[in-house]
């Protein structure tokens, strides 16, 4: 008896059930779809800016921006261009400042709320969601009408504890000046890092070689503070501190900045600490309980059972989120032309307001907040791969 | 001190339940407050920073003149919307109060046939539970009622609570087989609420106050959800034009900030189209935050996509489901389920970002509170200190109590548990 052949045939489906004809079909049409839209997008654009006769290019970035920007000595009859590089200077000056003070309070509150002290996990926990739950504008809001503006006029600045000179358009607090021999100094901090790897490297080969503790963080930081110190001294103090005065309405020393700098970069740095702290608190817990106690069993103390058990771990959860905060911070600089601090989104909004074509300056505002957010974004991806655990 | 490393509250069980008990009151305080130097100097400090806090919350609340708030609290609460058309508004609430309620019934009696299918205990909540969780928005009604001073609003918030409390033990007590037909109502209640306020030739671009702030934000998410949900679909496509489309779109959207979109509404969206299509002022910023949610909305699904086992589609696959079908039946209901959480938490960070149409000079309650001070009679007597905290309550209440329900909710619907 013949056996039934089961094989299945070779033919193949109608055409219009074929799924490689199918996924090549639904693919040109949705191409076709996101181009048409595109297309028309575009030549309404380019049909509406001509008949106002607006440019479709961006020539006009060469024109003068026509205002005085607040806080800076550029001059009105400077280019739009000049005056987004100025934009994107002060944006830059409340990243780079915030970030580190972010972090810093983030992980204060965060590990205040874990703490077996009452009032300090209350403290933190009050912070924690009292910021959170609060829209980041009007914490800033707060921190300009209603501290900032309130304080003394320019014309007759405070000076609480003879270390700040506070108005509510100008605050000075204390920072460093140089001297002339800064530079020699610096190559004398050079020579202190390159010396202090050297020790880093001898200590660790002694400490390989006889198995004694290498405590080469401890030797380094010793070696360089030692170095700098003798450099410091023999240069007679080229960094020095400076505190604010006042001479007359002039402010000589220390280092000054806009009340609305001062408004913008507190309030996003509190609202941002806030969302660092659940983090870090959620990064800790996160942390499997039999750590801990493993740790115990080797008889670590409680210091190192954090130092070498617990705070890797956690740090290894905590990144990826937390540089995603940063991302939101730099994002969240924009709302700093609510309250009039020159930042890139104001000067755009300036340029704009003076008659210069609207959809050129907005998508090139777009495009710089996308390189800011692209780099942070490849560095999150790249932490990512580096710092993930292979698990099974 | 030391980190207390125990479980996460929101896993165990509630605080007050877990632990001290055995503990009396002056071993808590030597454990708690004192416990060794570093301990009893942080105690001090801090009590000393509590008690100047409390200090001057105390002075504040009495030494404070409210006038400003209740001069202007219809301005806060509606804008400029018509006085004689005030009713709306009110009937309103009456109605969306009435869908919460029946909404927060449903789940109720979900959570309830959930808890005995499993056998486990089903913890009920009685009005003091109800009033524990609820006393941020409990309050804050108080506060707007106080300071309202008429009988209206009064009778306006009982026939609210009432129509609430009537839905919540109608959704409890219908049977199992008629909450689909539950859930049509809430969302008929939405929408009438929503066509009692539009009616009566007030447009939303007439809206402004607390009232803008919950029109957009419900809008917007409303608006950006199918739109979220298609991209996502097309992020985790096999289809390579579909993925990079969906890719760019939300990368690009996620990378600049809600600012530059609503610059791009306002100033520029009228460029891109033709005359005969230009939108109102409020249209273009829904559709800029409509179009900013869409990519949040978009990476939520696909948390929830992630959150569906793998094995699922392999037993979708096994029984001959077309791909289609393995997501509409079977990734689809469990992706959304595992989303409700995030969601809630992206409505919540929506709801704390329309405060920046202040920018774009729609009167929202940012910008209500910020013209209260700009009025004559309180220009320039540093009034902020009055209005800002009113308007950082709006928020806090409405963003506190969203947050602690979703978690309520994502413990009650049982998602992240197998």
């Amino acid at each position: 008896m013949a056996i039934a052949d089961t094989r299945p045939t070779r033919s193949r489906p109608p055409f219009w059930r074929d799924e490689r004809v199918l996924r090549v079909v639904i693919q040109v049409i949705a191409l076709g779809v996101i181009v048409a839209v595109g297309y028309v997008l575009f030549f309404n654009l380019v049909n509406n800016l001509q008949r106002q006769g607006i440019t479709t290019g961006f020539g006009f970035l060469d024109n003068p921006i026509g205002v005085q920007i607040a806080g800076s000595d550029l001059s009105p009859n400077a280019s739009i261009s000049r005056a987004l590089m100025v934009g994107i200077k002060n944006t830059f000056a409340l990243v780079v400042f915030g970030l580190p003070v972010l972090t810093i309070i983030g992980v204060l509150v965060g590990v205040g709320r874990l703490s077996s002290n009452w009032l300090v996990a209350k403290a933190s926990a009050i912070y924690v969601e009292t910021l959170r739950n609060l829209p980041p504008l009007l914490v800033m809001f707060v921190m300009f009408f209603a501290v900032v503006l309130p304080l003394p006029p320019a014309r007759a600045p405070a000076t609480p504890l003879g270390l700040l000179v506070v108005s509510n358009l100008r605050i000075s607090v204390p920072w460093l000046e140089t001297t002339v021999d800064i530079g020699v100094f610096a190559i004398v901090l050079g020579a202190a890092v390159v010396v202090a790897a050297f020790v880093w490297w001898w200590r660790t080969r002694r400490s390989e070689r006889t198995g004694e503790p290498h405590h080469r963080a401890l030797w380094s930081v010793g070696v360089i503070v030692a170095i700098a110190l003798v450099g410091w001294l023999l240069l007679d103090r080229p960094v020095r501190g400076s505190i604010p005065t006042l001479d007359g309405r002039q402010v000589v020393g220390g280092l000054s900045g806009l009340g609305s700098y001062f408004a913008v970069l507190i309030a996003l740095v509190l609202y941002t600490a806030s969302h660092v702290a659940e983090i870090v608190r959620g990064s800790i817990l996160a942390v499997p309980k039999g750590q801990s106690e493993a740790a115990s069993a080797l008889a670590l103390s409680g210091f190192q059972r954090l130092r070498y058990v617990i705070l890797p771990q956690a740090m290894r959860i905590a990144i990826p989120p937390t540089i995603n905060q940063y991302l939101n911070f730099t994002k969240n600089t924009s709302l700093a032309i609510a309250v009039g601090y020159a930042e890139v989104t104001l000067i755009t909004f300036q340029a704009i307001g003076n008659g210069n074509p609207a959809p050129q300056l907005v998508l090139l505002l777009m495009a710089i907040y996308l390189v800011f957010s692209l780099t942070i974004s490849a560095m999150v991806n790249f932490l990512n791969s580096r710092l993930r655990l292979e698990t099974r | 001190m030391t980190l207390d490393t125990r479980p996460d509250e929101l896993l165990g069980p509630p605080e007050e339940e877990r632990h001290d008990e055995h503990l009396t009151p002056s071993e808590w305080v030597r454990s708690h407050l004192f416990s060794g130097p570093l301990d009893i100097l942080l105690t001090l400090v801090f009590g000393a920073v509590f008690t100047i806090g409390a200090v001057w919350l105390v002075g504040y609340l009495f030494g404070s003149d409210f006038t400003i708030l209740r001069v202007n609290l219809a301005n806060l609460m509606v804008g400029r919307f018509p006085r004689d058309q005030i009713w709306r508004p009110a009937v309103s609430l009456v109605v969306a109060g009435g869908a919460v309620g029946l909404a927060a019934g449903l789940i109720g009696a979900m959570a309830r046939d959930r808890a005995e299918e499993s056998g486990l205990p089903f913890e009920t909540t009685g009005p003091f539970g109800v009033l524990r969780r609820f006393w941020p928005v409990v309050g804050f009604i108080l506060i707007l009622l106080s300071l309202a001073g008429t009988l209206t609003p009064w009778l306006m918030m009982g026939a609210a609570a009432a129509a609430g409390g009537l839905l919540y033990i109608v959704g409890r007590v219908i049977p199992s087989s008629l909450r689909g037909f539950g859930w049509g109502l809430v969302v008929a209640l939405f929408i009438g609420a929503y066509l009692v306020l539009i009616g009566g030739g007030v447009g939303y671009d007439g809206w402004g106050g607390l009232q803008l702030n919950i029109f957009l934000t419900v809008g917007g998410i409303v608006l950006a959800f199918p739109l979220g949900l298609l991209l996502a679909l097309g992020r985790r496509s096999s289809l390579p034009a579909l993925k990079i489309a969906s890719i760019t779109y939300i990368e690009f959207i996620r990378g600049v900030p809600l600012i530059t979109l609503l610059l791009l509404g306002t100033f520029a969206l009228g460029f891109f189209l033709p005359d005969a299509l230009q939108p109102s002022r409020t249209t273009r910023i829904l559709i800029a935050i409509a179009m900013f949610e869409a990519a949040y909305v978009a990476e939520v699904v696909r948390g929830g996509f992630a959150a569906v086992p793998k094995g699922q589609v392999e037993a979708a696959q096994a029984v001959g489901l077309s791909p289609w079908k393995q997501t509409r039946l079977i990734v689809l209901p469990q992706a959304l389920r595992a989303t409700i959480p995030a969601m809630v938490g992206q409505f919540i960070s929506l709801y704390k970002d329309t405060t920046l149409v202040v920018i774009v000079a729609l009167v929202d309650i940012l910008g209500a509170s910020q013209n209260a001070n700009a009025q004559p009679d309180f220009f320039g007597q540093g009034l902020h200190r009055v209005t800002l905290p009113f308007v950082a309550l709006a928020f806090w209440v409405g963003s506190y109590t969203m947050s602690r329900e979703a978690r309520r909710l994502e413990r009650r619907l049982g998602v992240g548990e197998r």
